[in-house]
């Protein structure tokens, strides 16, 4: 069988724009959490949001270094975010794009949860306002989900194999492994592939509070809002963001002599078949996702060193997800350290899975496993789990597993590792 | 009426992100200044916009050049 590595990231965070901002701030424990200035919010109950820092802040994000102004008129934000974390990824990769035989072999595979969720809320007030001739001709393919990797490839010439994943939050997590099948089953040796959202508005925003999903207590104190497994979590932040990968077929990379960052051993799916946003009670979504994770890889819980939690700060999606893999790992709990990245990012949701993945492999890569933040109370059912409260910890990473669970009942596993 | 003009000549070069100076009466949409079907749709929409006119289909699809755009808005305007 084929193998996959990860020869290119890239990453627009509500930690920075790039991938060595963005994980530089998070092991140094900062939060990307801020009171929502954008937009009025006075009515709405959640008012902190993870959003990716603006012109002249540290990190801060200048659309016009990744698509031109024209361009950009015409984009919605979650097309724009992820055009710059591929072209991180790919200028990180040094995939050669060059020949006809090279373009046709790399493909391109980016989902959004929700896509143009904020291009289609202005053009439904345009429609209602001014009527249907003033609608753009730029309307629909600024918010189809897979115009982000259609522009991607548009770019960079990626004639390859040219998908999309929606999954709702499990969308970045289903890219990657999807794409790394691509690959595996010989559809492409190069596989540009992530997630990206940019829904953080008042329509989404007030969408997921009528779901009563996000946290409303910590308005005044927004990096204190996501607080996975902490007793006082009340629902999770809405983030923005986007997270790219270069995949490439292990014998491809090593002949080019790639820089290889880690390779994607396992990928497990699953579905809950039980609620639209709540998970099933038992955790048995999770459990099962994780297992085909491990099985693909060909692995059990004692090489796992490092877990990406879903962990979104939810009552009752954070302790079902713990419940899960302590069952899983049984007395190889001992030697885990599993934190929840989101705590210091927010949830981003299309994006989630990839952005996870990429701080995953960092991990593995610089021996870190980035911290929880604001756990100050753990739950009971976290006592003797290492749960990485507060501060970074050094430690010898292998592999690392990341969860991602998605409304719908939709759950996706990744295992990577560095290549034996 | 050289305002009309000044006025299209703005929009072209807002709208297609081209140079001032390749914005020509002569000039093709998309034989010159690179426009796609989308580009002409938006153009028109624009036009319509700024001089407060209603171009019908049957008319947008003869609006070919610049010069094509500045005759039309003068006699509808």
């Amino acid at each position: 069988m084929r193998r996959v590595v990860v020869t290119g990231l890239g990453m627009v965070s509500p930690l920075g724009t790039g991938v060595e901002t963005s994980w530089n701030r998070l092991v140094a424990a900062e939060s990307g959490l801020r009171r929502i200035d954008r937009f009025d919010v006075s009515d709405l109950p959640a008012k902190v949001a993870g959003l990716v820092p603006g012109e002249g802040e540290p990190g801060g994000f200048k659309p016009t270094d990744f698509i031109d102004a024209k361009e950009l008129r015409r984009n919605d934000h979650f097309i724009v975010l992820a055009m710059a974390a591929a072209a991180e990824a790919i200028a990180d990769s040094g995939i050669p794009l060059a020949t006809d035989e090279q373009k046709n072999r790399s493909g391109v595979l980016i989902g959004s949860g929700i896509g143009g969720l904020n291009a289609i809320a202005d053009a439904a007030l345009v429609l209602e306002k001014q009527g249907p001739r003033r609608i753009s001709p730029f309307f629909i393919p600024s918010a189809l989900i897979n115009l982000a990797g259609g522009q991607v490839s548009i770019k960079y010439g990626l004639r390859g194999p040219n998908h999309s994943v929606v999954t709702a939050c499990s969308t970045g997590a289903h890219a990657i492994g999807d794409a790394s099948r691509l690959i595996r089953y010989g559809d492409a040796d190069v596989m540009v592939a992530g997630g990206t959202e940019a829904a953080v508005g008042r329509l989404g925003l007030a969408g997921f509070a009528a779901a009563r999903a996000l946290s409303t207590g910590y308005n005044d104190t927004p990096e204190k809002a996501s607080r996975p497994w902490d007793k006082g979590r009340d629902g999770f932040v809405m983030a923005e963001g986007a997270g790219v990968l270069v995949l490439e077929e292990y014998e491809h990379a090593k002949a080019r002599g790639a820089k290889i960052y880690a390779e994607i051993k396992g990928y497990g799916l699953s579905g809950d078949a039980y609620h639209v946003t709540a998970p099933s009670p038992d955790g048995d979504g999770g459990f099962r996702s994780m297992t085909a994770a491990l099985r693909s890889a060909g692995l059990t819980p004692a090489d796992i060193d490092y877990v990406n939690a879903h962990g979104t700060s939810t009552p009752l999606g954070d302790e079902l997800e713990l419940g899960a893999v302590k069952r899983l790992f049984g007395d190889a709990m001992k030697n885990v350290s599993m934190s929840s990245t989101k705590s210091a990012v927010g949830h981003l949701l299309g994006a989630a899975g990839t952005v996870e993945a990429i701080f995953s492999i960092l991990a593995i890569r610089h021996g870190i496993a980035p911290p929880t933040l604001n756990l100050e109370n753990p739950e009971e059912a976290a006592e003797g789990v290492d749960l990485v409260p507060l501060k970074a910890k050094e430690r010898r990473i292998r592999n690392a597993l990341s969860n991602s669970f998605g409304f719908g009942g939709t759950n996706a596993s990744l295992i990577v590792g560095v290549p034996d | 009426m050289s305002d009309i003009a000044e006025r299209v000549k703005k929009i072209v070069v807002e709208h297609l992100g081209v140079e001032e100076a390749k914005v020509q009466e002569n000039a093709s949409f998309v034989d010159d200044l690179g426009a796609d079907s989308l580009d002409t749709v938006e153009l028109v929409m624009a036009f319509e916009e700024e001089f407060g006119v209603e171009i019908p289909d049957d008319a947008a699809e003869k609006i070919l050049t610049v010069k094509d755009a500045i005759d039309f808005i003068k006699a509808n305007s």
